[in-house]
């Protein structure tokens, strides 16, 4: 990854002015049980910077109404508007075409659209479909519900001991019957980002399409789907900074062409009679009804905030904190780092000897510190790891080292009430 | 929020030492307890005679709450009535989803220790899993879950 190399190169924070960047997210001056809110809970969700509050606040007193419907005023510059953001999401993640770009509910929304508008289509009785233990329930639910009705097979590839994907595995699970591959970019629940422009490769030699799921990797890296070459890549805007209930699905405009509808209705259709209906073109056909107009227009401002500050620059300064994070956490006696890729997103799921993560997490936030306790909505990669639940910080650029130090000595409190 | 109140040294005390920890046999009744939100799991044995909890034992692996909670609970039903011991799974659930008005007579005693869990509705699972299952085993249901939809009186207002 680019990314991690510019990292490497920088070890000084100073080259990052994260203060002037926390000034832009007033959720961040909260305080929670009288303390400043440390939150490091971004791979479930980011929080909002004021200019896409704006944004969204501008959407609604002056530019609301429904969109590619009527002739007046507002139904123009509402679509305008939203054709904009789709446009703004072309361009982040460097999509061939603006109508390659699906808006969805979210990421699980854009795999259970492939699912349906993929899956449902061309997987067969006895196709097999590859997935990874690091997937979050939202790659592995859908395909079982698509395994169990057509009577396909799920082949799973393994991870070793530091969380990362076993290649040579993935490699040799690869035969005549294998027909789809689902691929999570960055593990949610370690951190571990996976090589997938060396999958994609070597399941397209197969003529296999992969799907990337990319709900932790959008927000932290440099995304080109044309150079990744991935057939369909997903993610959500409420991880990027922007609001909950929109999402995309990138996929390349020949498979969306040959893919089936998902859901059925509104601004679907091409033309509808009671004995037939004529679906609409590409990205139309696969929005069924009126889409979160609103949300696609924050996503598209939440996209215009991390493009100014640079994904790059993001990328490096989150890879500072995650080394410290590291280092810091390494050195305090009974916590062990779940998760220990040689390249990692700046996520550190740990366990404390002898402490279940519930009462970790509730400990912390006793001090105003928020993280994710629990599964982690990844129960394999638990049951790999022989846990239970893991406690997870994620990081976020507007997360400084003060907040890395903050959550040590939160650690620290919490074994002092066990002793 | 009170979460200092609510790990205070009794429930440390009981999650350090749990009291009457293992698995009866015979035993009378048995209930396995699940919490799939959170993977706490409990296993609770009881030898009943004349219709009283003659003895009880719990093991799982849980949180500190539920092992406390757990616990407590052992060593306050061991020697009640059947009648008794649903009466303080009844009162137990409202203490916790903050129902209980604990200025009105009630057989709780100690285990009032508790009632901080109302402040933390993500808690408050772990403090009645161990009633949910005495409950199931007193009624010779062989598992159950904090999810359990014919239970969902014991749980409601706290997800």
């Amino acid at each position: 990854m680019n990314s991690v190399t510019i990292s490497r190169q920088a070890d000084d924070f100073s080259v990052f002015d994260v203060d002037r960047i926390r000034a832009d997210f007033p959720i961040l001056q909260l305080k929670v049980n009288g303390r400043p809110l440390i939150y490091l809970d971004n791979a479930a969700s980011s929080q909002m910077p004021q200019p896409v509050i704006d944004r969204l606040v501008r959407y609604q007193t002056t530019q609301h109404a429904n969109i590619n419907r009527a002739v007046h005023y507002l139904s123009e510059i509402a679509t305008t508007e939203y054709d904009n953001a789709r446009c703004k999401l072309q361009q982040f993640i460097n999509a061939r075409e603006d109508r390659e770009i699906i808006f969805t509910s979210g990421t699980t929304d854009s795999i259970n659209l492939v699912m349906h508008g993929y899956g449902r289509k061309f997987i067969k009785a006895g196709d097999e479909i590859i997935l990874t233990t690091l997937e979050h329930h939202s790659n592995i639910v859908p395909w079982q519900m698509l395994a169990q009705e057509k009577g396909a097979i799920i082949r799973v590839v393994p991870i070793n001991d530091q969380g990362e994907l076993d290649i040579d595995e993935y490699e040799n699970l690869f035969n005549e019957r294998t027909k789809f591959v689902g691929l999570i970019h960055v593990s949610n629940a370690l951190g571990t980002i996976n090589p997938i422009r060396r999958m994609i490769e070597y399941a397209h030699r197969y003529s296999v399409p992969v799907l990337i799921d990319g709900a932790q990797a959008a927000p932290h890296m440099t995304i080109d789907v044309q150079s990744l070459d991935c057939d369909f890549y997903a993610f959500s805007a409420h991880k990027l900074c922007g609001p909950t209930g929109v999402g995309i699905l990138y996929g390349k405009a020949t498979l969306l062409e040959a893919m089936q509808p998902f859901k059925g209705g509104g601004d679907m259709i091409a033309s509808v009679t009671f004995e037939e209906t004529i679906y609409n073109t590409i990205p139309h056909k696969f929005e069924a009804g009126t889409p979160p107009i609103a949300a696609a227009i924050g996503f598209g401002a939440a996209i215009d905030y991390l493009t100014t500050i640079g994904l790059d620059q993001i990328a490096a300064y989150e890879h500072m904190l995650l080394d410290y994070a590291t280092a810091i956490l390494s050195e305090i006696p009974g916590v062990k780092i779940i998760g220990t890729a040689a390249e990692k997103t700046a996520v550190i799921s740990f366990t404390l000897d002898g402490i279940h993560p519930h009462d970790i997490g509730t400990i912390l936030n006793q001090d105003g510190i928020a993280v994710r306790t629990g599964h982690h909505c990844a129960q394999p990669v638990m049951q790999r790891f022989k846990v239970p639940a893991t406690s997870r910080a994620s990081f976020a650029f507007y997360n400084k080292k003060t907040d890395v130090d903050a959550l040590a000595t939160g650690i620290k409190t919490v074994q002092k009430v066990f002793l | 929020m009170h979460t200092n109140s609510l790990y205070q040294e009794v429930i440390l005390d009981h999650n350090r030492k749990p009291r009457n920890y293992g698995q009866l046999d015979p035993a009378s009744h048995h209930a396995i307890g699940h919490n799939p939100l959170c993977g706490d799991r409990l296993d609770i044995t009881l030898q009943l005679e004349n219709d009283h909890i003659h003895n009880i034992a719990f093991q799982g692996e849980s949180c500190a709450i539920c092992k406390a909670s757990a616990s407590m609970m052992t060593t306050v039903v061991k020697g009640k009535s059947r009648n008794d011991a649903e009466t303080l799974i009844q009162e137990f659930r409202e203490l916790a989803t903050g129902k209980l008005d604990t200025n009105q007579p009630h057989h709780l005693g100690r285990l009032t220790v508790f009632s901080g869990i109302r402040d933390l509705p993500t808690r408050v699972k772990c403090a009645i899993l161990p009633w949910h299952t005495l409950h199931a085993a007193l009624n010779a249901i062989a598992n159950t879950s904090t999810e359990t939809h014919d239970e969902t009186q014991a749980l409601s207002g706290n997800s």
